[in-house]
């Protein structure tokens, strides 16, 4: 996948079939440690012990559908590439916790991308869970959290088009009053 | 410099919303509008679900077309992602697979505002039996 930004919508799902009800996506940036940290932890079922080395193997999956799994996968390629390393945490019952981590300044690190973009799709695809997108920078941070986006619409729904296209711009400027690195 | 935006320009855009919503005829039942539900697994963000899924939403309201598009997890034919599903109110849901932006539009068009079939269709080929 082209961008980060892809990468993160593919984990989140992974989430999001796990059952999880509240899902935090959180980049952090740093400049001197040249690193690129991203994080998505979840509140889902979890993963079993047995099945934790396995879950990078593109052959191994939990689906039914097929028997291939490439989104961890792929993440892992691309973080081991630019000299990083992409790491599970979980405890069935509790959830599950994906901190992958790609050189900053690495040629082959992609892009972030769409990001705004991405997280007002899933705000807006999954009503019911709760999702917090949290942004660390040299600069200082962003935090946009569904729980405080839903109480101000009051009852209208974040599905309606305008208020992801509302969402959208407003993650973005914020995202550009951090200089967040593209 | 322009301010940003922030959660109090949501609460007054919200009040224009409102009114909006309440002249809608069918807001609160879902059932009767167009329900689409674009594949986001691997395969169908790598092959450019995302941007079709963003396409559908602009258009159809540009088009006056109501209709609900959400995001679903991986339908089994990822030979032939970007793959949807549309269900028209009154009829049995259709899946289209290798859905660009161009073969959206035609889909909008054509199946939705005129319930002609167009090329795609993914064939329901075969019938769950139950154990």
């Amino acid at each position: 996948m082209k961008e980060l930004a892809l990468h993160i919508l593919d984990i989140v799902n992974n989430s999001i079939t796990a059952r999880a009800t509240h899902i935090t996506i959180a980049i952090e940036e740093n400049l001197s440690r040249d690193s690129y940290l991203i994080k998505v932890i979840d509140n889902g079922k979890g993963i079993e012990a047995d099945m934790i080395d396995k879950v990078t193997d593109p052959f191994i999956t939990s689906r039914t559908t097929r028997k291939v799994g490439l989104g961890l996968s792929l993440l892992k390629q691309n973080a081991e590439r630019t000299g990083g390393y992409l790491r599970l945490e979980s405890t069935p019952g509790k959830g599950t916790t994906v901190e992958c981590c790609l050189g900053l300044s690495n040629f082959d690190r992609p892009a972030i991308g769409d990001i705004s973009g991405v997280v007002a799709m899933l705000a807006g695809s999954f009503t019911d869970i709760d999702f917090v997108y949290s942004h660390h920078t040299d600069v200082g941070q962003y935090l946009f959290d569904t729980k405080e986006i839903k109480n101000a619409l009051d009852g209208v729904p974040i599905t309606d088009p305008s208020v992801r296209r509302f969402l959208v711009e407003m993650i973005d400027e914020n995202l550009a009053e951090i200089k967040i690195i593209r | 410099m322009t301010k940003i935006k922030s959660l109090a320009d949501l609460r007054k855009i919200k009040e224009d919303l409102q009114e909006k919503i309440r002249l809608r005829e069918n807001a609160d039942q879902p059932e009767k509008l167009v329900q689409i539900k674009v594949g986001m697994a691997t395969s169908g963000i790598a092959s450019g679900a995302k941007e079709v899924m963003n396409f559908l939403i602009e258009e159809l309201e540009k088009r006056n077309v109501e209709a609900v598009v959400t995001q679903t997890g991986d339908m089994g034919y990822c030979y032939a992602e970007p793959t949807i599903e549309v269900i028209v109110p009154g009829k049995e849901p259709v899946v289209f697979g290798n859905v660009t932006t161009k073969k959206a539009d035609e889909i909008i068009e054509k199946y939705i505002k005129n319930g002609e079939l167009v090329d795609g269709i993914i064939p329901r080929n075969y019938e769950t039996i139950d154990n």
